[in-house]
């Protein structure tokens, strides 16, 4: 008496939790199928037992992927992509800062020429972590040409990393999507770029999908990185991300201070995702 | 993983096997109102708004105005389609302005939602009315979201009240308190309250916005929210509607392809309406918002 089974309203509860978190109903679909099969198998009625199954299936569909970034080549070229508003260029603030903690020259390329002080927002960042920053040499400049004129500097100075920050677009802009190409190949022309990173914003639900894939289209992305993860949205899309595209997070957004990035772990990650 | 058509296309290949049965059991809604709901779901309605609506639709479509029509599965969608319209159009209405000027609007939302973009295009869209909009710095708080401001005012030629520097410099209270006076002086009939960007679950920034509401006493406070956002609308709307309290909702980035659900989930749950729609970078990227329009994107018609 008192103990708690796996009943109708377990996998109700379950399902919503699912859908609540983001997943999708296709994901929610195949986790709900994936958890009966196994609670059959093991023959289990104990919702603990179901808790710790969903939380290792998640884990293990998670933790495909190596989620460390690279930044060997010298220079390491960064170039931080996504849709408006998401984090990028607080992300770069963030990165700059941690890459230069471990002791490597970084230099910041302001590539966002169109936005209303992005590049003023970007200097701001490029103190607080204390790394250079190349601008635009002039107001609404080429991005590649500013990319391609940090990556420049770089070489010139014997800098380690550079990370570019772009303007945020939408996936559905062609024409925003081919000077993403354009800054790829303008900066290839100089250094391989190490890492294309997405940043996607954990309040996203379904269109986060979209989004990874033209990105990973139009620009050759290697690695995500969630942002907002500290707000009350879950971010579950990024699983079907994952699992579409084989890219994995490789870096987590929880806060606007300098110091709120983290590394991906699948094991905080699932724990976080069903609560 | 299956890959579904449109709404309309699903309800017609549930509908299929249907035609020669006369009369459609219960069962048989069942199995459509699955495909509606997977539908809403995968355009990011809430899943509670979901199951309100799901249900509505339920008892709509076991009446005799489907059972009677020619093609049932259009019948249904047209049902959808016009509960959509409901919800999203109850209370459609315009800008409220003060008697007395100036009118004051204050924007608040998530960080990233929209919201200093917004601001210079309500000011472009109240000056060409004849309007003298100020634009007022109250985001102190993200890096060079002054001087964001002030590129934007520019750029909509309109006039910025921006005293404190930001970047964790200044009084966001002090500054709004501070703007109704100087409209006053300056003969501005509208003032737009920019504010940071703040996430529903802090407490501490929600009671500065609520700080920021009391000290102007606004004649619109409008909730600014990204056609993107998933199941966490109806968490984040509820905690601005309890924290400052919002009179109507833009909805922004609807240039995209997203369906935008959120929509549905915000108006549903908050029972306040959509005012405009934010359809680009630009500040010309502002138009009223169409609720028969929404209903089909979330859709997909
Ligand atoms: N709470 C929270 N806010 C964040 C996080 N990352 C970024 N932000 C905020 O989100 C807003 C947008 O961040 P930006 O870095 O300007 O985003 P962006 O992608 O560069 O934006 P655009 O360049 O305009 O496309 C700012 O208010 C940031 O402070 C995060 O992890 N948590
Ligand atoms: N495509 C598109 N982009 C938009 C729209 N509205 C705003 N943006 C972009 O979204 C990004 C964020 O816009 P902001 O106006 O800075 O958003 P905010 O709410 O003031 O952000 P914080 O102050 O950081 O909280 C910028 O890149 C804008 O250009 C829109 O309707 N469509
Ligand atoms: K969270
Ligand atoms: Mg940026
Ligand atoms: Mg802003």
């Amino acid at each position: 008496r008192g103990r708690k089974t796996i009943d109708d309203s377990t996998w109700e509860d379950l399902e919503e939790a699912l859908l609540v978190a983001d997943f999708g109903p296709d994901i929610t679909e195949a986790l709900m199928a994936q958890m009966r099969a196994q609670v059959a198998k093991y023959s289990t009625t104990d919702p603990e037992d179901l808790n710790r199954m969903l939380r290792e299936a998640l884990e293990e569909r998670l933790a495909k992927h190596d989620t460390t970034l690279k930044l060997s080549d010298r220079p390491a070229v960064v170039l931080v992509v996504g849709v408006n508003g998401v984090g990028k260029t607080t992300t770069i603030g963030k990165l700059a800062k941690f890459v230069a903690n471990s002791g490597r020259s970084v230099v910041v390329g302001a590539a966002d020429t169109f936005r209303a002080a992005a590049v003023d927002q970007l200097a701001t960042w490029a103190e607080r972590a204390g790394v250079d920053i190349v601008r635009p040499q002039m107001e609404g400049q080429d991005p590649s040409a500013v990319a391609y004129q940090t990556v420049e500097w770089a070489i010139a100075h014997g800098t380690e990393i550079v990370i570019i920050d772009t303007a945020g677009r939408l996936q559905t802009k062609s024409g925003l999507m081919d000077e993403l190409s354009k800054i790829r190949r303008v900066i290839e022309k100089q250094a391989p770029i190490a890492e294309v990173l997405l940043v996607l914003d954990a309040t996203t639900g379904q269109n986060g999908l979209a989004q990874a894939e033209a990105f990973l289209e139009h620009a050759g992305v290697t690695g995500l990185v969630l942002t907002k993860l500290d707000g009350s949205a879950k971010g579950g899309f990024v699983l079907a991300v994952q699992e579409r595209t084989g890219i994995p997070v490789k870096l987590v957004g929880n806060g606007e201070g300098i110091g709120d990035l983290a590394g991906f772990t699948p094991h905080a990650f699932a724990a976080a995702l069903i609560g | 993983m299956a890959t579904f058509g449109t709404l309309s296309s699903r309800l017609t290949e549930t509908f299929k096997n249907l035609r020669t049965k006369g009369k459609l059991s219960p069962a048989d809604i069942d199995g459509t109102v699955r495909e509606i709901r997977r539908a809403l779901l995968e355009a990011d309605v809430s899943l509670n708004v979901v199951k309100a609506f799901t249900g509505a639709v339920r008892e709509r479509a076991l009446g005799d105005e489907v059972n009677r029509a020619l093609n049932p599965a259009q019948q249904v969608v047209q049902i959808v389609n016009e509960e959509l319209v409901a919800i999203l159009g109850g209370n459609q209405r315009r800008l409220q302005f003060a008697k007395k000027p100036p009118t004051v609007i204050m924007l608040a939302g998530l960080q990233g939602a929209g919201k200093t973009t917004l601001a210079g295009k309500l000011a472009k869209y109240l000056a060409k009315d004849k309007h003298t909009p100020l634009l007022v710095a109250c985001d102190l708080q993200r890096p060079n979201a002054v001087t964001q401001l002030e590129v934007v005012a520019k750029n909509a030629g309109v006039a910025v009240f921006s005293p404190e520097p930001g970047n964790g410099v200044g009084d966001p209270v002090k500054v709004a308190k501070a703007s109704i006076k100087y409209a006053i002086d300056k003969q501005h009939d509208i003032v737009i309250i920019d504010t940071a960007g703040r996430l529903g679950v802090d407490a501490e920034l929600m009671k500065q916005a609520s700080d920021i509401r009391k000290a102007t006493n606004p004649d619109e406070v409008l909730f600014v929210i990204d056609a993107m956002t998933g199941q966490d609308a109806v968490a984040t709307a509820l905690a601005f509607q309890e924290g400052v309290d919002f009179t109507g909702v833009v909805l922004s980035k609807l240039d995209g392809d997203a369906r935008g659900g959120a929509a549905l989930s915000v108006v549903s749950e908050t029972h306040r309406p959509i005012l405009f729609a934010s359809t680009g970078e630009n500040l010309d990227d502002f138009e009223p918002f169409y609720p028969d329009r929404m209903a089909s994107r979330i859709l997909d018609l």
